[in-house]
Parts: structure tokens; sequence; C-alpha cells
């Protein structure tokens, strides 16, 4: 009969015990893993998403709301700027940018964002076309890859955007033309596979018509702007340039995700310490309910010595018990936080419109497991010695 | 065989005891007598590798029990001795039949499932192999600790007081067991006790 057999019967003989050591020690390593998948993944998508964009400008307002907005489409604008103002950084043979990208935001169709902008876009995302072709004139557009699957549409196919950028279906623009889908991009595992691109001119063309005013002001949205060195110190001074002279705002998509990035450790450290608590409880725990079962079990550990049983296999033995303990503590935590990790993704699959997934495994997740494997053996260590102890005459004869 | 020579045991308290020298044969069956003080557990302990002996020494076929090293005595205990206790106990997580498959497994032995099967059956207890110890009744309980004591065919077979709790249908039915089995393996059995029952018995009897 072999050690992990007699060390399954002998915990499977306590079963409200054994429950409550892995379900302590599940909750504290799946809350481990859990952390570790979002921070990564959320990590990620800002990593992916920066597209060395090394300013966005945009209206007044919080910087972090433009980049939210501009760059990860998950906040409304701060407001719309003229063409006006923003023509200056886009002349061609600017001294300092290199390329400077107009974004056109407000509508959506279903939930997803409608974007006026140039075939610069697509560029700066390097991404390529996967079908059809890139919008020629207004009121053609091409979907990101994810947007055209979710929405089931085809090259070929129309449809009536609505203003806002939630889907709400009182808000369509009935009265405007529809757009017609003339090609779908490749997937590029960024934020560009959940837009809908069009002309800027689409944009405007939309929203006129409604306007009282028949001289309609075109305004955009926001710029965004890639510098031709990104050492250049005059480049780096611009952003307090627009920022104290002009009545536009420039905010840095690096700072601003950073900051952001900081904080969200911040939380991400509390739950972690949080999680570590647990795991140590939960370590204490296997370590009580271990040392408390020899009382009881000491008779029966003398009777194993008796049938030919070493003191190192009594220490073996419960060193096991603490072991398939931390193993099958270490299975719940880990299917626990994948299988949480998936209902989230399903949530802010349908909030954001960003892909995320339970389904990926991480590298640190071997790293718990040695953790938890460790924390199990360290928690029986003392037990086992205590069983290995254990004075067999004596307690024989104290029958 | 069993034999004693020259065994003394000193407790921690500073009292020693001094054992008598003794041979049991082969297929024999002895009673181990003395009034409760006099040693009878230690002497039990000693006999089983249980205690480690200080002075003296104790052969068991062909092996001093004086000379094996802490893991030699464990490995020896588990194939050669069998021990039967005052009252019976088990690992309670274990089924009947585990049980007596962990004492051949403990002792470094293949589990052989048909003699455990064979041997619980013999004992009338084979229903039972399936249950937990606790379901058993105290008299199937002390059936199943006897083929335990035998299932590794020990060369030794000792019981510590086997009949002290018994009514006299019942001691007698033990002893018949025991001797009956004991005789099945071919071994030595040594029956520690005060139960002046058995006396009429064992005319093999050492005294202390």
């Amino acid at each position: 009969m072999n050690l992990i057999k007699l060390s399954w019967k002998n915990l499977a003989h306590k079963p409200l015990n054994t429950f409550l050591s892995l379900l302590l020690f599940g909750l504290g390593v799946g809350l481990v893993i859990f952390l570790f998948l979002v921070q990564t993944q959320v990590q990620d998508k800002f990593d992916k998403n920066l597209a060395g964009i090394d300013l966005v400008i945009g209206a007044k307002g919080s910087p972090l709301q433009l980049i939210l907005c501009s760059m990860y489409h998950i906040d409304s604008p701060t407001g719309n700027i003229s063409l006006e103002e923003a023509a200056p950084f886009m002349r061609q043979g600017h001294p300092l940018i290199q390329r400077a990208v107009p974004l056109s935001l407000g509508d959506n169709y279903k939930g997803f964002r409608v974007v006026g902008t140039t075939h610069e876009f697509v560029h700066l995302y390097r991404d390529s076309i996967g079908q059809g072709r890139l919008w020629d004139k207004p009121m053609e557009v091409t979907l990101g890859a994810n947007a055209a699957a979710e929405l089931g549409l085809k090259i070929g196919d129309s449809f009536q955007s609505a203003h806002g950028l939630v889907n709400d279906e009182t808000l369509k623009h009935s009265d405007a033309d529809g757009f017609e889908v003339v090609g779908i991009l490749a997937p590029a595992g960024s934020v560009i596979d959940q837009l809908i691109l069009t002309a800027t001119e689409s944009i405007w063309q939309v929203h006129e018509g409604h306007g009282e005013e028949e001289e309609h002001e075109h305004e955009i949205t926001s710029l965004l702007i890639q510098f031709k060195s990104k050492t250049n110190f005059q480049a780096l001074n611009m952003a307090r340039g627009i920022n104290e002279n002009t009545n536009l705002q420039a905010a840095s998509p690096s700072w601003e995700i950073s900051s952001i990035r900081e904080q969200l450790g911040l939380g991400v450290n509390a739950l972690q310490v949080l999680a570590y608590v647990i795991v140590a409880v939960s370590a204490m725990s296997i370590f009580i309910s271990l040392f408390s079962s020899l009382r009881e079990r000491r008779y029966e550990l003398s009777l194993m010595r008796v049938m030919g049983a070493s003191r190192r296999k009594l220490f073996a033995m419960i060193l096991m018990e603490g072991l398939v303990l931390a193993s099958l503590g270490f299975l719940l935590g880990f299917l626990l936080s994948h299988l949480s990790m998936q209902l989230l993704a399903g949530y802010m699959q349908e909030s954001f419109r960003y892909s995320f997934t339970g389904m990926t495994f991480l590298w640190a997740e071997l790293l718990v497991l040695a953790g938890a494997l460790l924390t199990g053996l360290l928690a029986a260590l003392l037990p086992a010695l205590q069983a290995s102890r254990t004075d067999i005459s004596q307690t024989l004869s104290a029958s | 065989m069993l034999s004693v020579q020259d065994l003394q045991y000193s407790y921690e308290a500073g009292n020693s005891l001094r054992f008598p020298a003794f041979s049991c044969g082969k297929n024999e069956h002895w009673l181990l007598l003395g009034q409760s003080g006099k040693g009878k557990t230690t002497l039990l302990h000693l006999l089983g590798g249980l205690l480690r002996i200080q002075q003296g020494r104790i052969r068991i076929g062909e092996t001093w029990l004086n000379e094996l090293k802490r893991s030699e005595m464990d490995r020896f205990r588990g194939q050669h001795i069998g021990i039967i206790f005052q009252r019976s106990h088990f690992v309670r997580s274990l089924s009947v039949d585990e049980n007596l498959a962990l004492a051949q497994s403990l002792a470094g032995l293949p589990i052989q499932r048909d003699r455990i099967r064979l041997l619980l059956e013999q004992l009338n207890v084979g229903h039972k192999a399936r249950s937990k110890p606790e379901a058993l009744s105290q008299g199937e309980q002390q059936r199943v600790a006897i083929a335990r004591a035998i299932i590794n065919r020990p060369a030794v077979i000792l019981a510590d007081e086997p009949t002290s709790a018994l009514d006299d249908e019942n001691t007698g039915e033990v002893v018949r067991l025991l001797e009956e089995e004991a005789q099945s393996v071919g071994a030595t059995l040594l029956i520690v006790t005060h139960d002046t029952r058995l006396k009429a018995r064992f005319p093999n009897q050492i005294q202390l």
C-alpha cells in the first residue's frame, strides 16, 4: 500500500477538517493566481495599445480621460477640438512630428465604436487588411477583426450608426445615410480589433443634416502624435507649450499609463497581501489539524511501527498528508482562479469590448505550485517529526 | 524458537528488573505468568522489539535482537514477530482487509489478497473484510487482530492478556484460535497473562 494512498485515506477519514483546510488553501492560492492573471492581462492590454504614440492632443479636461478615450477606447471624450486648431500639427513637414492621426469619436454601432480617422491610423497600429480594402470615400467603413466577427458583418453589408459610445437604439441616426462595409482588418491583438474605422468626413456627414446652422464648423476629437525623435528636447517640451498657451490639452500616454499602473499596483499589492495571509492561515489550519489528529492517532501510529514501519516511514506519511492537502488545495485554487478569470473576462468583454481570458496559463503558476507544496511541507514538518518520535512502548502499554 | 539470556532492564526512574533466562522451541506454546509490577509488559515489549535491549540477549530463530540496528529491528519485527494486544487497535481509516494488507506492506512483503481473504474466512470474519474496524464487535476485532498477527507467518506470536476481558466460553474460544493459528504457521506462541484459567491448559510456563 503506497504512502499517497495511505495519506489520502487518513485525510478522507476526517472529511470536515480536510475540507476546511482545502477550502482555505484553495482560496488563498486561487486569489494569488487570479491576481497574476488579471495584472498580466491588463498590463498586456495597456502595453500593446501604446503603439508608439508619444502624445495625444484633445480638448481640455482630464489627461487620463483623454488617453483612455483616444487610445484605449474605454472612456468618453473630453470634448471636441476644431479642425482649425488641430491643423498646425497635421501640417506636412512639421519639424518635430512624424505622424499626426486625427480621431473623431462619438458614434457606435451595437456598442462598437465608430472612429473617423485617416489611413495612417491603421499604419500606427501596424495592422494590415484581411479582406477587401480600406475606406476610400466617406460612409465606407473597414472593420476591426473582432468587430466584424461579433457583429457578423461582411463586405457589402451596410448599417446605421447610433449617437454616443454605448449601444442605444433610440439614438440611431436613422435620417443619415448608412455605412457600407468595404473591408475587414487582419486580427492585430490590439484595440484596433474592436473598432469600426471610417473617414473623418463620414462622422461630419452623419451629424450634419440635423444641425440648424448651415455652416457647421468641422471638429475632431483628438490627435495621436508620433514624434520624429523621442529624445528631442523641443518635442518633450511641446506638451507643456500646448497646455500652457492654447485651448488644447496634450497628454503623454506613457506618463498616464505609468501612473495608472502604479494605482492598479497598489490595489493588487493590497489584495496580494490578503492572499498571502489566507495562505498562511490555511497553513496554520493544516498544521493544527495534523497536529491535533496525532493525539488520537498515536495508538495507530505505534501500531504501524509494530507492523514494521520505521520512524522515517511515519515521518514521510505525515509529510505526505501535508503535501496531498497542498496539491489538492493548489488544484482547487487553480480551477477557481481560471474559472473566475473566465467569468470576469465575459463581463469585461461586454463592458469594454476588450478580450480577456481565463484559458491562459502563466509560468508564474508553476512558482505558485512550488510555493504551495513548500507551504504544505512546512505545515506538516512539525507534526511529522512528532509522529516519528512516538514512543511505541509507552503508548501501547498505556491502553 | 525464542530464547532469553541475562536480560535486564532499567527504567528511567532508576529501578531495574532482571528477567529469568528461558527458551521456547518452534511450535511450542507457552504462558508467561506474573503479578502486576513484575515487568510482564516490559518483557513482552523487549521480546517484540518495541523497547531497545539495554542488557542481555534475545534470540528469535537465528537472529539476535540485541545486535539489530533500529531500522533492521523495524523490518524484523514486521516480518517475524506477531503481536496481539489486550485491546485491539487498527488504522481506523482503513477497512479490515486493508489493515491486513498494510501489515504485509509495512513489513516489506508483497500483498497477498488471496491469503488475506482466506485467513479472514478461516477466522469467521470474511464477511467483514470491507468494513471499517470500528463497525466490528469486540470478538470480531480480536479475531482480526489475530489474523493480522499471523498474516506474515511470524516465527513468534506474542499475546498480551488476550483473555482478561473475556468470559470462560470466549476465553476457551480465543485460546483455541491462538493455538490453531500458531500451529498453522509453525510459530512459537507466548501468552503473557495473569489469567489463572489458562494455567491448566499450558504445561509450558514461565513465572516472573
